[in-house]
Order: structure tokens, then C-alpha cells, then sequence
């Protein structure tokens, strides 16, 4: 009944205070997730990028190379030479053996027609390519880098053209045809890793080179090309067929190429996982500590907190009781005092009466008015009692601190239960030693614990029962007296909860509080109270108190 | 019982007239010769004005309290014994009236035969002295 409000109030802090320290540990684990998830990307990326860029390198270089080799070719030599079969021959072999990729070299001239040509394909002699764009560019420019083409040969393929003018204004192009692909092979034989490809496109997303997954040369690549960037990148993308890739690219200056590295199968690695699961283990094992810890402080704090409240309770019980009996303590002193004086007024008339029905020598019917007047005056001798009880017990209200007899107390308050035990016809045996040292305390406060024994006592023992009072010196200094009856008893529960508050056998009749009151008593005077019971055989209770002087003056 | 020769001269006050006269009554047909009075002010001029052998003051009286009453006595005639009656047994009204010298302090309703043993205890006392 009143565990709800403190399981709520419980349950209102450890949820406060678990989410104050959950809180910037949760933050804390998401920022170092994070962080670490960007280390790890970055780490899992930076091959990728350092491929395309060394491969980026690599091609510039290559094709620098070539292309200086060729405008050299073209400056170096004169067009006789040139136009030599021979010469050209031998020119193109040490090109061969110097530089590799090249597949063939030729003299055009000034009209755009192959005059000289060493290579795979002779029948290409005579040949005119002054319709052909690239012709164009290498007049303006001087040097031209063409695309991946095909051409009139079957194999895509390089050309790369250089013009010489010479003084007189004489002109012609060495022209050498380069294959491209041995060296994206070469490339991507030196950066193999499993699950990648490295290939070169178009900007319009065609393969410039074999793409070990996106197909061949001059084919469609699947993949759509990314934004364009001098510097190389690296996206987590998806391929055509929806797989998570790693991308890494960078367009080549000054050309149409964008040289382009995939690795397929983008596993998160090994040691992310293993350190994911670590940060969440530590997350969770501090989430779990946190609330384990504040779970237990706060049920120990609540559970304090119920407890001084529960004393609180009771003291407001006893207030509360002690309060009652004392008002209505104060409301029977008011009704006795003000019962005495007409008391008295009937006492004196009847004694009056009696009197004069003394005086009287004959008077008729004499013994009808004696006996009568006789009751009169006992009638009013019992209400002088009620009343002067009433009283006593409206004084013991005020706590005053008294040396007292014991016995004299003991017997003041069985004068209260005289009536009951007569009506039950049951006997009470007094065993007062004499000459036991007096004990301080409230008049009043002792006779509520002998009244609270005695009740019980007569209680719990069945009409025509017996109840034995004793008191006698215990050890040097205290007087112990005993209050036994040969009752019901009481079973090991009821000795177990018997001083405790609100517990009590007598249902509706009983408050619960006498025991727990009068423990409260005894304990306060340093006193303690024995509990000697067996069910079918009685109860004896045992008051020890300690013999007490009040202080000089007091 | 009252000595014939010399019959216990009584001053009683009570605010309670039928209380006050009745026991005067029944009083003076065992020998006493009481006074009776119903308020302070009018006992303490009695006292003032003749010879009592004792005086039965109640504690509860209108006007001048039983224990203003008494300490005037004491002050008049310090030898004059008071019994104090109260209608609140066992007050601290009583036990403070008898440490200011009252002789007795009887509760209401009375027992006759307590109020003439006291008596007789007293009138013997005073012929001692």
C-alpha cells in the first residue's frame, strides 16, 4: 500500500540520474564511433588513392615521353632522311628498343599523305589523311595526343603526332600509333590487389582500356563518370548490379582521359568490427554499472527514507494516540469535577435524611427509608469512585517524573480491573516482595504499561482463569515484576511481531499500539521487557526496571 | 466527637448553598456549630470578626479563589486550622493548598465519618497545644 509512491519516486531518480551519466557516455561512444569510422575509411581508401595517383603518374610520364621521343623524331631528322625506308626502320627500331608501345611510325607530309612507314601495316602506304581531324589539330598545335581509337587498324589504339616546320617553312608530321593497353596491363599488374580494377575512360564513359570488370576497350562502361576532379578522389559508390564499390579517380590534364580504380567488395575490415564491438561492450558494461550503481543508491537512500518515515509515522501514531487519551483524559476531568458538587449535594441530603430518620423515635416504615437512603449513599459512593478515576486518569496525562513504589503503582492500577476480573470470576494472585528500591518515573506512563500487561493478561485467559502478579528485586539495582497468566499463549509469529506497531490478535478491538507503546516506555526509563510464552500454557511477561533516584532538587 | 463543654466553632464556605447548608445541618446535630458562608470575600470578614476553631474552605470558590482565602487566614491567624474540600481529586490545587499550610485537603462528595475523625484529631490537637 505504500510501497507504490516510493517505487515510483525509486524509479523517478534512478532514471534522472542513470540518464545524467548515460548521456555523455552514449555521446562519447557516438563520437568516437564516428571517429574512428572516419579513421578507418580514410585508411581503407588511401591505397585506392595512392594507385590512381602513381598510375596517374606513370601514364603522364609514358605518354610525355612518347611524345617529346616523336617531336624530337620530327625535329631531328631531315624529310629525306625521314622519308627514307630504311632510315625509318632503323629510327624505329631504337625507338623500340628504348621506349615500349610503340607499334608503328610514319612521314606524312605536308599534304596529309603516309609518304613513309614502318609497322605492321604497309598496305596503309599512300594512304591520304588530310580529311581527318587529328591532321588539322597537329597543324595548329604542333603535337596532338589522340584518343582510343580504332581507325584503319583493328585494335584500338594511340596516335600521337608531332609537326615540324622547318626555317624555309617546309613541313611535315611523324605520326606513331601507341598501344595503350599493354600499359594499363602493366599498370594494373603492378598495383594488383584482389577486387580491383584499374582502367582509363573517355569523358563520355567509354573504356579507353580492358576494365577486368566493366569489359573491353571502346565498350560502354556500366559505371557512370564521375564529377570531374584534377585531383584524385575516392567515393563510396554502387556499380550497375547495386554492389557497394570504392571508387578512386582522377581526370588527366590536358587529355580526354580519366584514369579510373575500382575495388569491388567493400567488406568493413576485420579490426572495425572488432573495435565497434569493443566500444559498444565498454557502452554497454558502463550503461549497465552506471544503473546497477545508481539503482542500489537510490534503493538504499528510498529505502532509509521509508523507514524514517515509517517512525515517523508511528510517532505521529502515539502522538496522535497519547493526544486522544489525553483530551479525552482533560473532557473526564471536566465531567468529574463538575459531577463531584451535585454529588456531594445528594450525598449530604440522603446523610441528612439519615440523620434525621435516626432522630425520629417511631416512624413508620423506618427500615423501607433506611435501606433505601442506604443505597442512595452507595450509589453515590460508587459514582465518587468513577469520578475520582476519572480524574486519576486525566492526571497521568501530564508527564511528571516521580520516585515510585512499584507495588503501590501495581496496585493503584489493578483497582482498575478489579471489576473485569470479578465478572470473570478471575483470580489475581499478588506476589509483592516489600523494601524494593524505588524507580523514577511517570506515575502515569507506568501504570499505562502494568494496565497494558494486565489487559492482555486477562485477555488471553478464559473466565474463571488466574493471573499472577509478582514483583521483586532483580540483580542489585532493579525491580523486575512479572505479570503471568495461565492463557491462550502466544505462537512463535505473535512473539516475533508482539512490540511491533499495528500488530495485534484482538482484530477490531485492538489498536495494535499498547505493546509497541509500552516497549517505548520501558526502553526510554532503560528498562526492558521479557516475553516468556507457550501456546496452551500462559504468557508471562517480564518488566525490568532500574532503580531510580531523581536528582537532587528535581 | 465535639467536647460538650466546648463545641468546635466551625466557618464553612462554599459557593454550593444546598451543599453548604445541608452538611451545616447535619453538622450541628452532631454537636458543631457551623458557620457558613458562600464567597471569599464574606468568610474572610467572619474570621476577621469572631472566633472559629477551624474553617472548611473549598477549593473552587467565585471571586476571591480557595487558595487567595487561605493565605489571607494564614496571614490573620496563622494558628486557625483550614481543610480544604476540592470536587477535583488528587489536583494540584489540594497538594499546593496543603503546602501552604492547610491542615487537610478532603475530596468531594465527603465521607462524613473521614471529615469527623479529622475533626476530633484536630480539636484534640488544639487542646494539646
Amino acid at each position: 500500500m505504500q510501497s507504490s509512491p516510493y517505487a515510483n519516486l525509486r524509479r523517478k531518480i534512478v532514471i534522472i540520474l542513470a540518464a545524467t551519466a548515460i548521456l555523455p557516455v552514449l555521446l562519447l561512444s557516438a563520437i568516437n564511433y564516428m571517429e574512428f569510422e572516419r579513421t578507418f575509411t580514410a585508411e581503407a581508401q588511401n591505397p585506392l588513392r595512392a594507385t590512381v595517383s602513381k598510375s596517374k603518374n606513370s601514364l603522364e610520364l609514358f605518354m610525355a615521353e612518347r611524345s617529346s621521343t616523336i617531336s624530337l623524331i620530327a625535329s631531328a631528322f631531315s624529310y629525306e632522311d625521314l622519308a627514307d625506308v630504311r632510315t625509318l626502320q632503323r629510327i624505329f627500331f631504337v625507338m623500340q628498343k628504348e621506349f615500349s608501345g610503340f607499334v608503328d611510325l610514319g612521314l606524312i607530309n605536308e599534304q596529309g599523305a603516309l609518304v613513309n612507314y614502318v609497322g605492321p601495316h604497309r598496305e596503309l602506304l599512300g594512304i591520304d589523311y588530310s580529311g581527318q581531324e587529328w591532321f588539322h589539330k597537329v597543324r595548329f598545335q604542333n603535337r596532338f595526343v589522340s584518343e582510343v581509337f580504332r581507325g584503319f587498324r583493328l585494335f584500338p589504339h594511340v596516335v600521337i603526332a608531332a609537326q615540324h616546320v622547318t626555317e624555309r617553312g617546309d613541313r611535315w608530321i611523324v605520326r606513331a600509333t601507341i598501344d595503350t593497353a599493354q600499359f594499363m596491363k602493366s599498370m594494373s599488374i603492378a598495383h594488383f590487389e584482389p577486387d580491383s580494377d584499374i582502367f582509363l575512360l573517355n569523358r563520355k564513359g567509354v573504356l579507353q582500356s580492358d576494365s577486368l570488370f566493366y569489359g573491353k576497350t571502346l565498350e560502354q562502361c556500366p559505371v557512370p563518370v564521375p564529377v570531374q576532379s584534377y585531383e584524385t578522389r575516392v567515393v563510396n559508390t554502387s556499380d550497375h548490379n547495386g554492389r557497394p564499390i570504392l571508387l578512386s579517380y582522377c581526370y588527366l590534364a590536358g587529355s580526354d582521359f580519366v584514369l579510373v580504380a575500382v575495388k569491388q567488395n567493400v567488406n568493413p575490415f576485420q579490426s572495425w568490427f572488432m573495435l565497434r564491438t569493443d566500444i559498444l561492450l565498454i557502452l554497454c558494461v558502463s550503461i549497465l554499472a552506471i544503473y546497477t550503481v545508481a539503482a542500489r543508491t537510490v534503493g538504499t537512500l528510498i529505502a532509509r527514507l521509508q523507514e524514517s518515515d515509517k517512525e515517523r509515522e508511528q510517532a505521529m501514531l502515539q502522538m496522535e494516540h497519547s493526544q486522544k487519551l489525553s483530551s479525552i483524559g482533560r473532557l473526564a476531568a471536566g465531567v468529574a469535577h463538575e459531577i463531584n458538587n451535585p454529588l456531594a449535594i445528594i450525598n449530604e441530603k440522603a446523610g441528612l435524611l439519615c440523620d434525621i430518620l435516626e432522630m425520629e423515635q417511631a416512624f413508620p416504615r423506618r427500615e423501607q427509608f433506611d435501606s433505601n437512603l442506604k443505597a442512595i449513599s452507595n450509589a453515590v459512593a460508587r459514582c465518587r469512585d468513577i469520578t475520582h478515576r476519572m480524574l486519576g486518569f486525566a492526571r497521568r496525562m501530564d508527564v511528571k517524573i516521580e520516585e515510585l513504589d512499584v507495588n503501590a503503582v501495581l496496585s493503584e492500577t489493578l483497582l482498575f480491573l478489579e471489576k473485569e476480573a470479578q465478572h470473570r470470576s478471575i483470580v489475581i494472585i499478588q506476589e509483592l516482595a516489600d523494601g524494593l528500591p524505588k524507580i523514577a518515573c511517570d506515575r502515569g506512563q507506568l501504570q499505562q504499561v502494568f494496565l497494558n500487561v494486565l489487559n492482555n493478561a486477562l485477555a488471553a485467559v478464559d473466565d474463571g482463569g488466574e493471573t499472577r502478579i509478582r514483583s521483586a528485586l532483580h540483580g542489585k539495582d532493579a525491580v523486575a515484576i512479572s505479570i503471568a497468566d495461565n492463557g491462550v499463549g502466544m505462537d512463535e509469529e505473535t512473539k516475533k511481531h508482539i512490540f511491533e506497531p499495528f500488530f495485534t490478535t484482538k482484530k477490531e478491538k485492538g489498536t495494535g499500539l499498547g505493546m509497541s507503546i509500552i516497549y517505548g516506555i520501558v526502553k526510554r526509563h532503560g528498562g526492558e521487557i521479557q516475553v516468556d510464552s507457550a501456546m496452551g500454557k500462559g504468557t508471562t511477561i517480564t518488566i525490568i526496571l532500574p532503580a531510580g533516584h531523581l536528582p537532587a532538587g528535581a | 466527637m465535639p467536647d460538650a463543654r466546648h463545641p468546635l466553632k466551625l466557618l464553612m464556605v462554599d459557593d454550593e448553598r444546598d451543599f453548604a447548608l445541608t452538611l451545616a445541618e447535619r453538622l450541628e446535630l452532631r454537636g458543631f456549630t457551623p458557620s457558613v458562608a458562600f464567597d471569599g470575600e464574606s468568610a474572610l470578614e467572619r474570621v476577621r470578626g469572631e472566633h472559629f476553631d477551624l474553617v472548611l474552605l473549598d477549593v473552587m470558590l467565585p471571586g476571591l479563589s480557595g487558595l487567595t482565602v487561605l493565605r489571607r487566614i494564614r496571614e490573620m491567624q496563622p494558628g486557625l486550622p483550614v481543610v480544604l474540600l476540592t470536587g477535583n481529586a488528587g489536583a494540584k490545587d489540594g497538594a499546593e493548598g496543603i503546602q501552604q499550610g492547610a491542615r487537610a485537603c478532603i475530596n468531594k462528595p465527603l465521607d462524613l465519618q473521614e471529615l469527623l475523625s479529622l475533626f476530633a484529631e484536630i480539636a484534640k490537637e488544639s487542646r494539646h497545644a
